[in-house]
């Protein structure tokens, strides 16, 4: 417990002063401008949208510039500025399958309808630092020249098919259809406080504005043994797809605009149990922006949150849908290791007179004597 | 393009034309605007409000929806003189843009004005995005990779 304490107002600002001047760096650099920021820093922006659970570019740009790059502090100011807005309504599901697709890959099958199509992505690269990108000299990119390849005739524009309705025509994989109550809204885990035993609609929730980083730990140690759920990459796909919502005064589905999302469908074994034959199953990972790493590691930790309705054990953390849940949340656990900066005089001072009151009774009395 | 919910031909066109307004940007419409010979007036119905609207996606990307996250969107609601409404939904917090496609909204609703829009403002829009989705996939398309399984051992 902390208790309120006064002063310090002249303090406050002066810090304040400082944090701006620090944020500002060398005043005979150029600032940043916003959009600098959301067309050259976009996976921060990303990152920020997806984890603030507001997709905003320009907004999450803006917070990612007053963080100065801090960006779990960024995501907070996102969501203090969500707290503001009423909402206006729910989109319809979005229809992954009509995604503008700017990559899309599967490490399950060679040859997928749709092909395979690598996109803009950094997994082919050496990892040399390039320093062309250094002040040095400028970059055609730098020098705003287009250097994209578009010598290939794009077919006709049309759904991508998603590479699980390959194991779906033989029964191999489980099937994902909508929920018999259909209509029914979801858990809304920013309207209801999240309650045990979770559902799947919950936990995805939970994941999709989780932390990177401690997902990613998670599905790591996954992978390491701490679950039994032997994953394949079964698709990844990034790209753009539409919003719609149906308004009221209108009565049927209108597009209000588009979003960027990554996908990734998780294939894991299952040995089957008394009701299911054994299958794959799936872990499923969506997030906002183009974040690999992030809906990898969803995908993971949903397919362990999984482990009690399939019937597996389900004894190792990363299937503990408590520990997962009420850790992810970067916001949160901020706020609590953070508090700890508080002043906590009058809690620590009891905690000072009772420690040396059982030491004084502990140390024998010649010892007090010498003091 | 979501499917209508009803059969009526007007809804759907009218949901064709609001998703055009709704993904062109704010300029653009600022544009097409301010090259009509004549633009109508209007009254606020619901003044430009900026709010969120929860998207959401579905497990393994057919099964049960769920809540994916937010995004900001701004709505607008225009009255002309005749009592036609024009309605305006748009992803972000542009207010000048959920006007302007309320404003073309209620136009494309008047038979005085339809084709004139339809021709002018909705057509050079669809197109432009044509193009734009042309040129993206065009590049996306350079990517595609063919993957081989080489076979290991002597034979």
């Amino acid at each position: 417990m902390y208790v309120a304490v006064k002063g310090g107002e002249r303090a406050i600002e002066a810090s304040h002063r400082l944090l701006e001047a620090a944020r500002r760096g060398d005043p005979a650099v150029p600032e940043l401008s916003t959009r600098q920021v959301s067309e050259q820093l976009p996976r921060a922006v990303d990152r920020v949208m997806a984890e603030g659970s507001l997709y905003d570019r320009e907004l999450a740009a803006l917070a990612i510039r007053q963080a100065a790059g801090d960006l779990v502090e960024a995501i907070f100011l996102l969501r203090a500025y969500r707290t503001t807005l009423p909402r206006l309504g729910n989109s319809e599901p979005v229809d992954t399958a009509r995604m503008l697709v700017r990559r899309r890959i599967s490490a399950t099958f060679k040859d997928v309808p749709g092909g395979q199509i690598l996109g803009p992505t950094p997994d082919y690269t050496h990892r040399l630092l390039d320093f062309r990108l250094a002040d040095i000299a400028p970059t055609h990119a730098a020098q705003g020249e287009d250097t994209v390849q578009r010598d290939r005739l794009p077919p006709q524009e049309e759904p991508m098919p998603r590479v699980m309705d390959l194991l779906g025509r033989e029964g191999l994989v489980e099937d994902e259809t909508p929920a018999a109550d259909e209509g029914q809204p979801p858990a809304d885990i920013t309207r209801e406080p999240l309650r045990f035993p979770a559902g799947r609609d919950a936990r995805l929730q939970v994941l999709a504005r989780g932390d990177e980083g401690f997902l990613l730990a998670l599905g790591y140690a996954s992978q390491r043994g701490f679950s039994n759920t032997h994953p394949f990459a079964g698709e990844i796909r990034y790209g753009v797809v539409a919003v719609a919502i149906v308004p009221e005064e209108l009565g049927f589905a209108i597009e209000i605009g588009e979003i960027e999302l990554t996908e990734v469908q998780m294939v894991n074994q299952f040995a089957g149990s008394d009701t299911a034959p054994p299958q794959f199953t799936r872990g499923y990972g969506l997030v906002f922006g183009h974040q690999e790493r992030k809906a990898m590691s969803m995908a993971l930790v949903d397919r362990s949150l999984r482990g009690r309705e399939l019937g597996e054990a389900a004894d190792s953390p990363t299937e503990d849908e408590e520990f997962v849940l009420y850790h992810s949340d970067n916001v949160e656990s901020s706020g609590f290791v953070q508090h700890l900066k508080l002043p906590h005089y009058v809690d620590f001072q009891s905690e000072l007179e009772l420690l040396r009151r059982l030491r004084s009774e502990f140390d024998p009395p010649s010892a007090q004597a010498a003091e | 393009m979501p499917e209508a919910t009803g059969t009526d031909p007007r809804s759907e066109a009218r949901q064709r034309w609001m998703g055009v307004l709704a993904r062109a940007g704010t300029d653009a419409l600022e544009a097409a605007w301010a090259g009509l010979a004549v633009r109508p007036g209007y009254r606020m119905l619901r003044p430009p409000e900026t709010g969120l609207v929860m998207v959401r996606g579905r497990t393994g990307g057919t099964g049960r929806d769920f809540n994916l996250g937010e995004m900001s969107a701004t709505r607008c609601a225009v009255q002309f003189e005749d009592g036609v409404i024009g309605i305006g939904y748009v992803a972000g917090r542009s207010a000048r843009h959920a006007e302007l496609a309320a404003a073309f909204d209620a136009m494309l609703q008047c038979d005085d004005w339809r084709e004139e829009v339809k021709e002018t403002v909705i057509a050079p829009l669809a197109q432009a995005e044509r193009a734009r989705r042309d040129t993206e996939r065009a590049g996306t398309e350079s990517s595609r990779v063919e993957f081989f399984t080489m076979v290991r051992g002597e034979d």
